[in-house]
């Protein structure tokens, strides 16, 4: 078995335990770990397509930023796990019939003919000075930067709408604003005043 | 050296390139480990100058086996595991908090083709890896099971994503001049321009076009770090020690390790990113490693300077500066060198 193979066979079981404890484990700080997990090794299993700038960002992005904030929400929520699992029988169905759907889905994509080695033959072997990232850029900036760009737009607004939501101005609160304070100089505190000596 | 090492991989056979990939590991991670041993030392010494006292003085020579004695001090502690903690999470702590500051060494150039991952996306895998970093404390903030070592994690989770925006843009303008996300290309395409030519190499490296950015990435550095004037994660004064303060023995002295390689790790990356590398200063010195080391011991005594001069960041004006002012600066500066680069005033053609 070449190295690789092992790399790839050794991942993708990390990928599948860490993908199952996400739903499975009691405690959802573990399972938010798990994820973190889990999206890691997808990283690793990009890496070894060659996708080294795919692998990095999502490793960046969704490991550095968005799990962060996520685990930050998670451990300060106080779940109650019984309350939760309530409802389980009750959704069931509708649960099954989703992942029924999307295993058939996967089925036609995976089993269909246009899909698989013979159809997608494997890619040449990269030239000497390849990078992955240019390549990307190139492509992202020339070829489809209507449709990049437009998703940039769509991002923004979903952002600013994010904001605008949850923006509120309380009235008589007694906020300060760091940036005064900083701003604050000597003059604007203290004030010397002379003043002769006075005799009794 | 190739025909010294072949008896010793025919020994090995199959497994030589593993072997030898660990010889390196080691041969990067052996010398750091006593760098950031006598980084402490350094520390108590220059802030006990700073302050006009001796600093350590009394165990060994200058006080030189100071570090020594304070590792066999921890070591023999007893690692205590507060009831009630969650117990494995406990132990993974403090090990997610060192990994990533060692692990991001493995593209690290020392010096032209000096590097253990010469990878096209060095950059990125620097900012992956320590996006990371921040594992550490969060996991040993929650398992801790304490008030304080909570509060103390969601301080750092906030702070270092924060800082992270800021050093992501500033590290946008480096590749976007060097037109490279190796390393090692960074530093060589450095050593180019008008100044290189006179003589005059360091007016031609990235600091001065890039001045701003220079700035706001060693601030970053240091609020990365979580080191004074930033150091709100650990605050004594209001969250005891923030993470840390449930941990003990070694596994408290791993945080410690995790810091100091962290600020080694940014003072490297700084003098690679602005100051030029291992490039010398002046046409007529040769280039070498002990330019870098030089440098990256100039920023690292900067961190320390900085510590022993300012007074700990309340909380909301180290938010305020991360995002009311470093982010918007690095934005326009981001433009300012994309248009830079495509006027005709461009210097790096």
């Amino acid at each position: 078995m070449e190295f690789k193979t092992f790399v790839f066979y050794l991942f993708a079981a990390i990928l599948v335990f860490a993908a199952l404890r996400v739903i499975t484990a009691r405690n959802p700080v573990h399972a938010a770990l798990h994820l973190v997990l889990a999206f890691f090794t997808a990283g690793g299993i990009w890496l070894l397509l060659q996708a080294e700038f795919l692998a990095i960002v999502l490793v960046m992005t969704y490991v550095g930023a968005v799990m962060v904030l996520f685990l930050f929400v998670v451990m300060m929520l106080d779940i109650n796990l019984d309350r939760l699992r309530e409802g389980f029988w009750g959704y069931l169905p509708v649960g099954a019939l989703i992942g029924i759907l999307l295993v058939v889905e996967m089925a036609i994509v995976l089993g269909g003919r246009y899909f698989g080695l013979d159809a997608m033959p494997t890619p040449a072997a990269a030239a000497e000075g390849y990078s992955n990232t240019r390549e990307l850029g190139m492509v992202l900036y020339t070829e489809y930067v209507y449709p990049f760009e437009l998703a940039s737009l769509v991002l923004l607004v979903a952002m600013v709408a994010a904001v605008t939501l949850t923006l509120r101005k309380r009235k008589g609160v007694k906020y300060i604003d760091p940036a005064d304070q900083v701003a604050v100089k000597r003059d604007g505190r203290v004030e010397l005043v002379s003043m002769p000596a006075e005799k009794e | 050296m190739e025909a010294l090492l072949e008896p010793v991989a025919q020994f090995f056979g199959p497994t030589w390139p593993l072997v030898w990939t660990l010889v390196k590991i080691v041969a990067i991670l052996a010398p750091l480990m006593t760098c950031v041993a006598y980084m402490t030392y350094a520390e108590r010494k220059v802030i006990g100058a700073m302050q006009v006292r001796k600093g350590p003085n009394v165990v060994g020579p200058l006080g030189l086996l100071q570090p020594i004695a304070d590792a066999l001090k921890l070591l023999f502690k007893e690692v205590i595991v507060p009831s009630g903690a969650s117990k494995g999470l406990y132990i993974i702590g403090p090990i997610l908090a060192l990994a990533p500051s060692l692990a991001a060494w493995a593209v690290v150039p020392f010096d032209d083709g000096l590097v253990l991952a010469d990878i096209n996306a060095g950059l990125l895998f620097i900012l992956a890896i320590l996006s990371l970093e921040i594992y550490g404390v969060i996991i040993a903030g929650w398992a801790s099971n304490s008030k304080y070592a909570f509060v103390g994690a969601m301080r750092a989770t906030a702070q270092m994503v924060s800082y992270e925006v800021s050093m992501g843009f500033a590290l946008i303008c480096v590749l976007l001049v060097s037109a490279s996300l190796n390393l090692t290309d960074i530093v060589t395409s450095q050593g180019t321009g008008r100044f290189h030519d006179m003589g005059l190499s360091f007016l031609s490296w990235n600091w001065l076009p890039l001045l701003p950015m220079f700035v706001v990435y060693l601030v970053s550095g240091i609020a990365e770090t979580n080191r004074a004037p930033f150091d709100v994660v650990e605050g004594e004064a209001e969250v005891v020690a923030g993470h840390m303060v449930e941990y003990s023995g070694m596994a408290f002295a791993l945080f410690f390790l995790a810091e100091y390689a962290n600020m080694i790790l940014v003072s490297i990356l700084t003098s690679i990113l602005f100051l030029g590398g291992w490039l010398s200063p002046v046409g007529f010195l040769p280039d070498g490693f002990h330019w870098l080391a030089a440098k990256t011991a100039a920023i690292l005594f900067v961190f320390l300077w900085v510590r022993a001069t300012f007074p700990r960041f309340r909380y909301d004006q180290v938010m305020r500066l991360g995002w009311k002012v470093f982010i918007p600066v690095t934005l326009v500066w981001v433009v300012v060198v994309a248009v830079w680069m495509m006027s005709p005033l461009s210097i790096w053609k």
